[in-house]
């Protein structure tokens, strides 16, 4: 019978990845619950300010659910779609539309690991009886009985790497959390999904943002904000240069992320990119590529994973972006939540809103959010 | 332990000899009911008596049935066969959403609409309906019991305020069919929706009543079915089983069916409300078989699926299209808030719900909300 010590609940979304795990953890006899989070209407700004009236979404699409749906009957687990979309909408969606308002560039994907993954969904399993939770993240986690703590690793597949998305998860979430992809690659898993006679084993990967069909996110931001009735704020101003030359106007500060080149609408005889956003005086500075490079950043919003805290310096390999390689830097308490970095070599494009996610080797430290 | 079943305004199980009197006609009896042959005209008879016993439940004429694929079509045709551009149409805001969305699509073709509010309790006031009159009023449409709740309307007198108004008035009585007598002239309506799986006919059945001399615009262009106004074959055998259920239903009546119900309801009610916040509507008049619980702080759809896991099937909210809840409509209407609605659910009892289920269902519930309380009292952000 079930036995809520050794139930596990499954977040299926549908994909290939989850579903995998489900027959992975059915074939080797567990107690399972998939559950699948609805957690954004896609029909909801369809047809709003120029976006697309017809949605192919990815995530929490009806076809998704459906799929899921299929894996589980087909495996006969029980299944059930839960509705966070509330939840969602607060903790993602409108911190994601505040901070490009703010000049910052957003990563919904770790709000959405933080509030909803590992939080709400850990949450609703404990309350339907089940103890743990398994994802279908590329990543791996042990207890290291050593240092008394749960450790979050890279997985095997470094292609697939998912960890900088989850340098949020405290000890307790990672206590009760199973990525049983960490071993594998993603051809393999795609394997495996062949062998457990699952008909989406082809279906292909989501890469966008999964509230953002289609990818455009001025769009998104404009249409959410005309469907609150709220006016977007008056974000417009000035392109310049680190010296203060007027180089243009821009539309608002939302439209750019530090780093980017296209879409600047500046003729110049050597390419320019955003070097920085002011929020206040709505200025964007716009320079040539090496003032990008950066020797330092600070990180707020801390979380540590290996260590319990930061003891005087420490050194560590840093990712400040999802596609990053990690470069090498020293780590320095500079508050009480606030570390600074500071790299051996010059970073490029420091992006504020971004994550700064501390590694040593294939452990991840911790990390926090640049500002 | 068998499964208990409490979540009877979504659906009830066939009653047994509802589907003995089906199985001739998915087997042997499959002639068409608008056929000449002896096949067909067997088929014609079965429906025929069929409507006999759907007439007798609701105290009007065989002739005023309409039968149907059950309450969302009987509504719509009700709705949509009485409305033209220009007319206005009163409803309330905890319709069920087969006569709230159908309004509101009228709404968006240029009729006028007005969606009542209801007071705490979930009661549409009659003076607000006679209040709301316009010279362009043709169609007033409220429900008889509510299928969250189990509130009752009204209707009686929302029907004379119809009447002395001239205006047509529609009932959907979905969730009071086989829970209350039925009379149409008592109610004083021109159109009455029910549906059979509401009452222990099989899904996709139901009939509209029709008061004689209504016109009514069919939804369908096709056959001349239904003395025009459903074409389409008829679905013989679901039609029987209809026919069944209304006679169960109301030989139920007759043997105070309803009391027994109401004496399992209220002791559920009576040991459940002591770890709730309230019973939503338990003020006012309702039928039999519902009660409607907030829990506050609870999440409502966490517990239905730890209930579920537990061999308990009870509801909370609306289904949304991927199989989510919703918070309900009819909950907000009332002036509970979104987590309030999303923290209470419903329990609704069927014919055949046991002393045994609930005493059982009692202790499932009590101790998955202790759990429950326990976990959120840990986990409080």
């Amino acid at each position: 019978m079930t036995n809520q010590e050794n139930t596990i609940a499954v977040a299926m979304s549908g994909g290939v990845d989850s579903s995998t795990v489900a027959a992975m953890l059915k074939a080797e006899g567990h107690d399972l619950v998939g559950l699948t989070m609805q957690l954004w209407n896609q029909r909801r700004l369809a047809g709003k300010d120029g976006m697309p009236e017809q949605v192919q979404g990815r995530c929490c699409s009806i076809d998704d659910v459906y799929d899921a749906r299929r894996v589980a009957e087909v495996l006969s687990i029980p299944y059930y779609v839960v509705n966070h979309q509330e939840r969602f909408e607060r903790d993602v969606i409108r911190p994601f539309v505040d901070e490009y308002l703010a000049g910052r560039t957003p990563i919904p994907c770790s709000l959405c690991n933080n509030h909803l993954k590992f939080d709400q969904l850990l949450m609703t399993a404990r309350q339907i009886g089940a103890e743990r939770i398994a994802t279908g993240h590329y990543a791996r986690n042990e207890y290291d009985p050593k240092r008394g703590r749960w450790i979050l690793k890279r997985p095997a597949d470094a292609s697939k790497d998912q960890t900088y998305f989850l340098f949020g998860l405290t000890q307790e979430q990672l206590a009760h959390t199973l990525f049983p992809l960490g071993g594998f690659t993603k051809p393999e898993v795609r394997e495996l999904a062949r062998d457990y006679g699952l008909a989406l084993a082809n279906k292909p990967d989501s890469q966008e943002i999964c509230f953002i069909p289609g990818g455009d996110y001025k769009r998104f931001i404009d249409a959410y904000l005309e469907e609150q009735g709220e006016a977007p704020p008056e974000t417009a101003g000035e392109l310049v240069t680190a010296g203060g030359e007027f180089r243009g106007k821009h539309d608002g500060v939302h439209n750019f992320t530090v780093g980017q080149r296209k879409g600047l609408g500046l003729a110049s005889a050597s390419a320019l990119y955003v070097i920085s956003i002011d929020r206040d005086t709505k200025q964007v500075t716009v320079g040539a590529e090496q003032e990008l490079l950066r020797d330092s950043l600070r990180a707020q919003g801390l979380n540590w994973i290996s260590i319990a805290g930061l003891i005087g310096e420490m050194r560590a390999q840093v990712k400040i972006r999802h596609r990053h390689e990690p470069a090498w830097a020293t780590l320095r308490q500079t508050g009480v939540d606030e570390v600074e970095v500071q790299f051996d070599a010059p970073a490029r494009a420091v992006t504020p809103g971004q994550a700064a996610v501390f590694y040593s080797a294939d452990e991840v430290i911790g990390g926090g959010w640049i500002v | 332990m068998p499964r208990i079943y409490l979540d009877a305004n979504a659906t009830t199980p066939l009653l047994p000899e509802v589907l003995e009197a089906m199985r001739p006609f998915l087997l042997e009896h499959f002639g068409n009911a608008s056929s000449i042959h002896q096949e067909g005209q067997h088929a014609r008879s079965a429906v025929e008596r069929a409507r006999a016993s759907v007439a007798r439940l609701l105290s009007c004429r065989p002739s005023e049935i309409v039968f149907t694929s059950g309450g969302t079509e009987g509504d719509n045709l009700a709705i949509f066969g009485s409305v033209r551009p220009g007319d206005h149409v009163i409803t309330t805001s905890v319709e069920h959403h087969a006569v709230l969305h159908a309004v509101e699509r009228l709404g968006d073709r240029g009729v006028d609409v007005d969606f009542l509010p209801v007071n705490r309790q979930g009661v549409v006031a009659p003076e607000d309906v006679r209040q709301a009159l316009r010279p362009n009023t043709t169609l007033i449409s409220v429900m008889m019991a509510n299928n969250e709740t189990g509130v009752l309307q009204p209707v009686k007198e929302i029907g004379q305020i119809a009447a002395e108004a001239g205006v047509r008035f529609h009932v959907d009585a979905v969730q009071a069919a086989g829970k209350l007598p039925l009379d149409v002239d008592t109610i004083g309506c021109h159109l009455l929706t029910i549906s059979g799986h509401k009452m222990h006919a099989p899904q996709g059945t139901g009939a509209l009543y029709v008061r004689r001399g209504t016109r009514l615009e069919p939804l369908f262009a096709g056959g001349a079915h239904e003395r025009q106004r459903r074409a389409g074959t008829e679905n013989v055998a679901g039609i029987v089983g209809l026919g069944k259920a209304a006679e169960c239903a109301l030989e139920g009546l007759g043997n105070a069916l309803p009391e027994q119900m109401r004496v399992l309801r209220d002791r559920l009610e009576a040991a459940l409300v002591q770890h709730a916040a309230g019973v939503n509507g338990g003020h006012a008049a309702r039928v039999a078989n519902t009660t409607n619980l907030c829990f506050e702080g609870l999440d409502g759809e966490a517990l239905v699926i730890a209930l579920d896991r537990k061999g308990l099937a009870v509801s909370s909210g609306a289904a949304c299209s991927s199989g989510a809840s919703e918070p309900s409509h009819v909950l907000e209407a009332m002036g509970l808030s979104t987590e309030q609605a999303r923290s209470s659910l419903r329990f609704s009892l069927h014919r055949q719900t046991t002393e045994e289920e609930i005493a059982q269902a009692i202790e499932l519930v009590s101790s998955q909300l202790e759990r429950l309380r326990e976990l959120s009292a840990v986990t409080v952000r």
